[in-house]
């Protein structure tokens, strides 16, 4: 073999993985949502099996949305056509112009009664429809029905406080000697959301202006308190049906989507009931997602058809079935809805239509520093409640860290914190 | 003439352009993510590091786990080694054996031992049929810091110790037999001939393993996510999570800088300690 040859076949080497893929016929559907495989694999061949086009449905981690997304604008390859994340998950897309105005589709869609609320909310404080409301869900509460009849005189199910949430873990575990009050503290659960959308409206009446201060030392003390009773196992647990089913858990706290299985499974064995209330109401994070169709997306027609498809009754309601999230457009919950999912539905309606229900929205205007801000929520958890560290000395040292991270990011105040001009500021 | 003195070059050329474009350019781009912020060089990604509530527990927990894990690891593959010498028939059935574990992913190493080791897992079923323990007793919470480093340090030893005694299996076939047969002759003890003859003879082995496991074990993370999760933080865990779950990327490039730091220290160490000399040197 002469060099000349072997350069040339060296030179071949070389090439091959540089040339381009053959570009993919099928609408790119991508979604921080139904991530989880058994999810992802119920959005394909269930929801989406009426659907007449081709879809390829993509699950991609929300804080790599963005960046993929970016790297599709700056690079000119576009592949991803249609868009599924949370409310605040689009939010940082729309100054980076990865997504286009949907009025005419939002038009065309009129019929299907979504709330105008969340219409608003969709259009992301524009004059235009930036998403299409997709889906919606929220967090709960769910108890083994063996814990029942440790519930302390006089409290009610439906309109429990923390302190009778403390008190009931604390009974059972004096009678039985097992710690069965659960959380989703684990490293993919979302405790955070629990903190940020439950735990701090409820005792504060706000997240980041009330996140230092006396009502929130009260706060962590009680909260410290109440974790006396909770399953050490807690840090491991990222989905909550689980120790639901294997018994190691008989109340819990965890997202929709992440206590449907056990529902499902045993609806005669649990009982669903909002999230406790705490001194200024019932603190909880309602759950938005929304469709959008990306920037210079390769397939717009077919971008409009899906979503056109995925907001129709029936489909939501297949998705309701499927994944555990809820409609967004007019759809009566048929009778014969599985028990496990009316037992969902009916949790989700109480605590939306809870008397001193505050509703919390997830972290909007954060953009990349999403996870920082959540960090912020666990280290404080940590500090206080893991390692017994005193509140007023974490909450100094968590402080400043999250003023810098709204500085940065310029993230006005959201619900419940009082709207403000500029960046959000720590009281 | 300069054709064929050309041809070399040409061969290496694809593996050195792999290497260099794909493993010498990231290096270089994390090391100046790691020292940059605001676009000016700083050290306020390691101050950011340092100062993470969990940054000392990660330094401690790592070396804890290498303190443990790599003499144990060493001390086992030799001793498997030295065994293995005298297996006459099957001696490759058991090599085989013995390297499986080396075919197992990281993290399905890790939840093996967490099927083992969970509430309602092996063990614990185990202990209970026997009467030991009266229900489901927790081994791996941040209530029980001593046996969850335990189970790490037995998870680590189970899937790596395979990859020592590899290494040191080959380094033992070199070893001549005659020096001990030498040694045998002047009355020497079996321990004695395996002290002063064959351990000094395997030191280049023992050098090589020793550095790739340690390096190895500086970058352990799956095991330890899967049986330690939040519990347990280490280096590599906070550099995920600082990549992934915060996005702050200088702040994942200065772990990567200080893990490579800690591993070009431990090799250097190793080279020097255990350096043949000269004398011995063929």
């Amino acid at each position: 073999m002469t060099s000349r040859t072997l350069a040339a076949l060296s030179a071949l080497l070389l090439a091959i993985p540089l040339a381009p893929r053959p570009a993919a016929a099928d609408t790119l559907f991508m979604s921080t949502q139904l991530r989880p495989i058994e999810e992802a694999q119920k959005m394909r061949d269930v929801i989406l099996k009426d659907y007449s086009g081709k879809v390829t449905y993509v699950p991609e981690e929300p804080a790599a949305l963005p960046v993929r997304l970016q790297a599709e604008q700056q690079g000119g390859t576009h592949t991803i056509s249609v868009i599924g994340a949370l409310h605040g998950e689009l939010e940082p897309l729309l100054p980076m112009k990865g997504i286009v105005p949907l009025d005419d589709l939002a038009a065309k869609l009129a019929d299907r009664g979504i709330p105008a609320g969340l219409l608003t909310l969709g259009k992301l404080g524009t004059t235009h429809q930036m998403y299409i409301p997709w889906m919606q869900a929220t967090y709960f509460m769910v108890a083994n029905k063996q814990a029942l009849p440790y519930l302390p005189a006089g409290a009610d199910l439906n309109a429990l406080t923390y302190e009778q949430l403390a008190d009931w873990a604390a009974a059972i575990q004096a009678k039985t000697g097992k710690r069965v009050l659960g959380f989703p503290a684990g490293p993919k659960g979302l405790m955070h959301r629990f903190i940020e959308g439950f735990l701090y409206p409820s005792y504060t009446g706000g997240l980041v202006t009330t996140f230092d201060g006396p009502a929130a030392e009260a706060m962590w003390t009680r909260f410290a308190a109440l974790w006396k009773g909770v399953n050490p196992n807690s840090t491991n647990y990222n989905f909550m049906q689980e120790p639901l089913l294997s018994g190691d858990v008989w109340i819990a706290f965890d997202h929709v989507a992440r206590l449907l299985d056990a529902l499902r499974q045993k609806p005669d064995d649990f009982v669903t009931f909002p999230a406790p209330a705490g001194p200024k109401g019932r603190g909880y994070m309602p759950v938005l997602a929304g469709l959008a169709i990306a920037n210079n997306a390769p397939d717009p027609q077919g971008a409009a058809a899906l979503i056109s498809y995925l907001t129709e009754p029936a489909t939501q309601l297949a998705t309701a079935r499927a994944v555990g999230f809820f409609p967004v457009v007019k759809a009566d919950l048929p009778a014969d809805l599985d028990p496990g999912v009316k037992l969902a539905a009916t949790a989700i309606a109480r605590t939306e239509n809870a008397k001193d229900a505050v509703a919390a929205l997830l972290p909007i205007g954060l953009g990349t520093h999403g996870g920082e801000f959540d960090k912020v929520m666990l280290d404080t958890f940590q500090l206080i409640v893991l390692r017994g560290g005193a509140p007023h000395d974490a909450l100094a040292r968590e402080a400043p860290i999250l003023q810098k991270i709204l500085t940065d990011s310029g993230a006005p105040c959201w619900a419940p914190d009082p709207p403000s001009t500029g960046a959000c500021q720590v009281k | 003439m300069r054709r064929s003195a050309a041809i070399p070059y040409l061969l290496l050329a694809p593996a050195t352009v792999f290497l260099g474009v794909l493993f010498v350019v990231p290096l270089v781009q994390t090391a100046a993510l790691a020292f940059r912020a605001d676009g000016a060089f700083s050290f306020g990604n390691f101050s950011t590091m340092a100062g993470d509530i969990n940054f000392n527990d990660a330094i401690v927990n790592t070396f804890e786990v290498i303190l443990l894990a790599v003499p144990l690891q060493l001390a086992l593959a030799v001793g498997m080694a030295m065994m293995l010498r005298h297996v006459r028939v099957g001696r490759d059935l058991v090599l085989w054996i013995w390297s499986i574990p080396l075919g197992i992913s990281d993290l399905a190493a890790g939840l093996v031992w967490l099927a083992i080791l969970t509430d309602r897992g092996y063990i614990n079923s185990l202990l209970f049929h026997l009467g030991i323990i009266p229900g489901p007793q927790s081994w791996l919470t941040y209530e029980t810091p001593t046996t969850l480093l335990i189970a790490i340090v037995a998870a680590e030893l189970w899937r790596a110790t395979a990859v020592v005694l590899v290494i040191v299996a080959a380094g033992v076939q070199l070893v001549p037999k005659e020096y001990a047969e030498a040694a045998e002759v002047f009355g020497a003890t079996p321990w004695q001939r395996f002290v002063r003859v064959t351990l000094p003879l395997l030191r280049p082995s023992i050098q090589t393993a020793l550095i790739l496991r340690t390096v190895l074990a500086f970058e352990m993370f799956a095991t330890v996510l899967a049986l330690g999760g939040r519990n347990f933080p280490v280096l590599m865990s906070q550099a995920f999570n600082a990549q992934y779950s915060q996005q702050d990327y200088g702040v994942a490039a200065a772990y990567a800088v200080l893990v490579m730091a800690f591993s070009i220290g431990a090799t250097l160490v190793y080279l020097r300690v255990l350096r043949t000399p000269p004398a011995q040197l063929p």
